[in-house]
């Protein structure tokens, strides 16, 4: 049963920073000037990497750019970013990501060996995601113009056998899961950008999911309903999401969700909540309750899904929103990012 | 959770053994058949409050109603006007906390005059915009300060930094505002009854708790100064319940890990080196109050920014649906606002309570106003 969503017509006059990062201004511009004009009256709810036919043949494909500032950050770079980055948007909508093509806008000055350095690390990240990069293209603009390196990836892959993911499929009592701890990444780039005196122990968690999607389709596929990658936005802005589409709602417990103490801490210095916090190396799984307890064991079986956990279920209300259950019988709305408190993220 | 290391000054006061009996603690000493509302000022804890579900845990014939302890909430949209009109001038960089980029002036929100192009940033201490002024000799920046006493510390620190380094590229824009002047204006006000305050926390580090003992000795109505942890909460309002149950009214102090009783006196003493207190001040919906503000004195007029540049001083009245000033009074609930979700959202406020991170509407729109779909709460 998928809700119909209202017709959100764009109305901004300018775009503003908060229309990237990945919230409810994000959405209104997709939803309100994107998809009408591009995607005309698909009623599809728009997912993370998109299915189609090529002379009878399923392909899934997918498209993502990075303008992460620091271009470099403990436990990676924009290089690994660029390549897990699309492999996992095509993970989560149920495909293994088999070729990429990459674009690099570059801004006159660059140093080559940053350069270098870059495209090195994304070779080593395609090697270990078992992906090929096919081709690309490279501009140059002049200094000033583009700061330091944008890249983009675009993606294709082949279908998982088995997976049939869709919002619309979610049914009450379905079982929310996480594959590790939240936050990691969008913390280390605010501490990397060196405004702030604080330092953590800390780095990004950009890894590719699909050996972890492989172990859970192999497990559970017939009871798996919808995946995603919790980027910019946090898992807050995902969950969200999927309370829209399916026109259900979602339960969360706060205190299963997995959050690193350094994390943590920085959010409550900084007044930042970690479920809005971008990540690059997890994903949300909703599985149906008679295969949980087996999705669970499946990701925890798979190597770097060790920190899974369950963190949530699906009722009926509250319909299209996200309720957060405290740990001493409390409640509140988790709401969707609102405005942009860390640019620049990914 | 278990965490691998507890958090200290946070997990202690998370316990959810210790809150629940403390829950029940509230149950026990409120008499069921008297309605009690209690105010608490600062937006800080209507924030805590919401976003710990605490309202669920306090039994219905407690009210918690929402104050005024929002700095940037009782500024008039001519002030923020008036801030951006120096930011549009050549070589001005615009320094503020993150809390005020969303604000609307009547022209757009500093975040929408950067995109414009305006030079604005977010500073997280006024520090760090004199740190820039140095950085930039040849342009100006431009703090605009805002705050209670809480933050009017580190200002006046920062421009006896400025002065005594003969630092010139530099001035405040200084609308900070003094907490006494407002609670006065609460308890003047006719369309009030509250029985008991939950005393802001941060303000009194610095002014301690013997400027709130008018409201117990004069007005008779008790004042627990509290943390902003859920436990810290709670036992706030079991202090106050003990009072009123005796028939009590005094001052007391829950937030003694942090508040001292007599302040901190370096602080007013750098306070009492910058500023003078202005004879009045404008603070949306509530009007002109004397001696509520704060204003750099004569011996930093070099660093004032209202001396520096001319600014139009325009009076901006809100619009005339919004009603802001009554939900900073506590008069009326957030969700009482006609413009409440409709026309005023977080993405496109009408006033700053929708988008300060202690304002009553930013955290009932984020936290609570969608729970009132929900038929049964989870057991």
């Amino acid at each position: 049963m998928v809700a119909a969503s209202p017709k959100i017509r764009f109305r901004d006059a300018q775009i503003e920073m908060a229309h990237g990062a990945g919230g409810k201004a994000s959405r209104r511009l997709i939803e309100g000037l994107f998809a009408p004009i591009l995607f005309g009256s698909s009623p599809e709810p728009l997912g993370d990497a998109a299915h189609i036919s090529l002379n009878g043949t399923r392909i899934a494909i997918t498209a993502d750019s990075f303008v992460v500032s620091p271009l470099s950050f403990p436990g990676g770079s924009i290089g690994e970013l660029a390549v897990n980055g699309t492999v996992n948007d095509l993970a989560v909508s149920g495909a293994r990501a088999e070729a990429l093509v990459v674009t690099y806008v570059l801004e006159a000055g660059l140093p080559t060996d940053v350069l270098e350095a870059e495209v090195r690390a994304m070779g080593r990240a395609a090697g270990a995601a078992g992906v090929k990069i096919a081709g690309g293209d490279t501009k140059v603009v002049e200094h000033g113009k583009a700061d330091r390196m944008y890249i983009t990836t675009a993606g294709v892959g082949r279908p998982i056998p088995g997976i049939h993911c869709s919002a619309g499929s979610a049914r009450p009592g379905d079982v929310i899961l996480v594959s590790g701890p939240i936050g990691d990444h969008g913390i280390t780039i605010l501490l990397a950008r060196g405004e702030l005196d604080l330092e953590a122990d800390l780095c990004s968690d950009t890894r590719p999911v699909l050996g972890m999607v492989e172990a859970l389709a192999a497990a559970v596929a017939p009871g798996l309903r919808w995946m995603r990658d919790p980027t910019r936005g946090g898992v807050a802005t995902a969950l969200n999401e999927f309370a829209r589409d399916c026109g259900l709602g979602v339960y969360l417990f706060e205190d299963r969700v997995p959050v690193r103490d350094a994390v943590r801490g920085a959010c409550e210095l900084l007044g930042l909540d970690p479920l809005h916090i971008a990540n690059e190396g997890q994903f949300l799984a909703v599985v149906a309750p008679e295969y949980a307890e087996a999705a669970l064991e499946a990701l925890q079986r798979t190597p770097g899904g060790h920190e899974s956990r369950m963190i949530g279920e699906v009722r009926e209300q509250p319909a299209c929103a996200v309720l957060g259950l405290t740990p001493y019988g409390g409640t509140r709305i988790v709401d969707m990012l609102v405005g942009d408190p860390l640019p620049r993220i990914c | 959770m278990k965490y691998a290391v507890p958090m200290k000054y946070i997990d202690e006061f998370r316990q959810p053994e210790l809150i629940a009996r403390t829950s029940e603690e509230i149950r026990r000493l409120a008499d069921t058949g008297r309605h009690y509302r209690m105010m608490e000022v600062c937006g800080g804890h209507t924030h805590a409050i919401y976003r710990f579900g605490l309202k669920d845990l306090l039994p219905p014939n407690i009210e918690l109603v929402h104050g005024p302890g929002c700095p940037v909430c009782v500024l008039p949209m001519g002030r923020i006007d008036d801030g951006l009109s120096i930011a549009a001038r050549d070589g001005v960089i615009f320094t503020a906390f993150g809390d005020m980029m969303r604000v609307p002036g009547t022209l757009g929100s500093p975040l929408e005059h950067k995109a414009r192009g305006a030079d604005i940033r977010i500073v997280y201490s006024p520090a760090d915009a004199l740190k820039l002024a140095r950085a930039n000799p040849d342009r100006h920046v431009m703090f605009f300060a805002i705050g209670f006493e809480t933050t009017a510390p580190s200002t006046a620190l920062t421009l006896m930094r400025a002065r005594a380094e003969g630092i010139r590229n530099f001035s405040v824009f200084c609308n900070h505002v003094t907490i006494i002047p407002a609670m006065r204006a609460i308890l003047d006000s006719p369309d009030m009854r509250i029985d008991a305050f939950i005393g802001p926390g941060h303000v009194s580090t610095v002014i301690g708790c013997r400027p709130y003992e008018w409201i117990a000795r004069h007005e008779g109505k008790p004042i627990v100064v509290s943390g902003f942890e859920p436990l810290d909460v709670l036992q706030s309002v079991v202090m106050l319940l003990r009072q009123l149950q005796q028939g009590e009214a005094k001052v007391e102090n829950q937030y003694r890990r942090v508040v001292p009783w007599d302040g901190n006196r370096a602080a007013l003493k750098a306070m009492q080196e910058v500023f003078t207190l202005r004879s009045y001040f404008e603070w949306r919906g509530m009007g002109f109050i004397s001696q509520s503000a704060l204003a750099l004195n004569e011996n930093y007029a070099e660093w004032d920014a209202e001396k520096r540049f001319s600014v139009p001083g325009i009076r901006v009245t809100d619009p005339k649906a919004a009603q802001c000033g009554e939900v900073l009074k506590g008069v009326l609930k957030p969700v009482q606002c006609k413009l409440f979700g409709n026309e005023c959202t977080p993405e496109r406020p009408v006033g700053a309570l929708m988008v300060s991170s202690e304002g009553a509407c930013a955290a009932y729109h984020q936290y609570e106003h969608r729970k009132s779909m929900l038929v049964s709460l989870p057991a």
